[in-house]
């Protein structure tokens, strides 16, 4: 893996970037993925179709990418399958509790300069610098 | 309806592509990102310079709008207080997302890519979202008396 790659980042921050302008301008939301899934937990009727649209949408573009580059984007998780559930169940009640994850709070959120996203943003940030450090540098996995 | 759906859908596409691009739908790229102790790859903070202002510089233009091109009415978050639930939330979820190196977008994202861990990570995902919806009143109590 190359490691340094700011170019192809800022680029793929910029897309996210159009992503969350066009929700906002067409939809009226804010492109939060914790709250588009999460809100499908207790739906209004008139409410499902443009968050299953959405997630739709995200799950298709790594697919479509590699379609148009020739190969598939490459990813790997090196954890035990013991810490991907709790990884998952952390995060899954975490942004929920919390009100937003790494795009509600720290892309939207930090784009309207709210006061919430930026104490959100400062704390996930934070906490998930001193778990990795732990997890890798302490505990040694 | 159906022009809001599909702007949805395409918003999704380009959510979705802009994780891919930056690497950040990698676990392993995000995990070099935050471990700052040790060979540490800042590149996805490139992510969030480009994305923040990008979003700005938008919310900026649609504040001239009195609605949504698609929808009956814009639907900004509705709290404003940094409370309990939001410092107790987001150190959760930093643990979380330290622990294996998936946040909400890059794992949904990687789900057709047939790593079976990706699927282990987004069903725990779904049950801890649906268990904080499932506890509401638990919750609220427990934190109020905290």
């Amino acid at each position: 893996m190359e490691h340094f790659t700011p170019v192809s980042a800022a680029i793929g921050g910029a897309l996210i970037g159009i992503s969350a302008v066009l929700l906002w301008i067409a939809n009226g939301r804010i492109a939060g993925i914790s709250g588009i899934v999460g809100g499908l937990w207790k739906p209004r009727s008139d409410d499902i179709t443009w968050r299953v649209a959405f997630i739709a949408g995200l799950i298709a573009a790594p697919l479509v990418y590699g379609w148009a580059m020739g190969s598939l984007p490459r990813i790997s998780v090196s954890m035990p399958p013991l810490i991907v559930i709790a990884g998952g169940l952390l995060v899954g009640f975490g942004t929920r509790l919390g009100g937003g994850c790494t795009s509600g709070h720290g892309v939207c959120g930090l784009a309207r300069l709210s006061p919430r996203s930026v104490a959100a943003t400062a704390l996930f940030m934070a906490t998930a610098i001193v778990t990795s450090f732990l997890l890798r540098h302490v505990i040694g996995m | 309806m159906m022009p809001a759906v599909l702007a949805a859908l395409v918003s999704g596409l380009l959510f979705g592509l802009g994780l891919t691009v930056s690497q950040m739908i990698n676990p392993a790229k995000v995990i070099g990102f935050l471990d700052v102790f040790g060979d540490w790859d800042p590149s996805l903070a490139f992510v969030m310079a480009a994305a923040i202002p990008v979003t700005a510089a938008g919310y900026a233009v649609a504040r001239r709008c009195r609605s949504p091109l698609c929808a009956s009415a814009f639907s900004p978050p509705t709290q404003a207080n940094i409370d309990r639930r939001l410092t107790v939330g987001a150190v959760l979820f930093g643990v979380g997302w330290g622990l294996v190196g998936y946040c909400p977008g890059p794992a949904l994202a990687g789900l057709g890519l047939g790593n079976p861990a990706t699927v282990l990570f987004v069903f725990s995902m779904l049950v801890g979202m649906g268990g904080h919806t499932a506890l509401p009143s638990l919750l609220s109590r427990r934190i109020k008396h905290a």
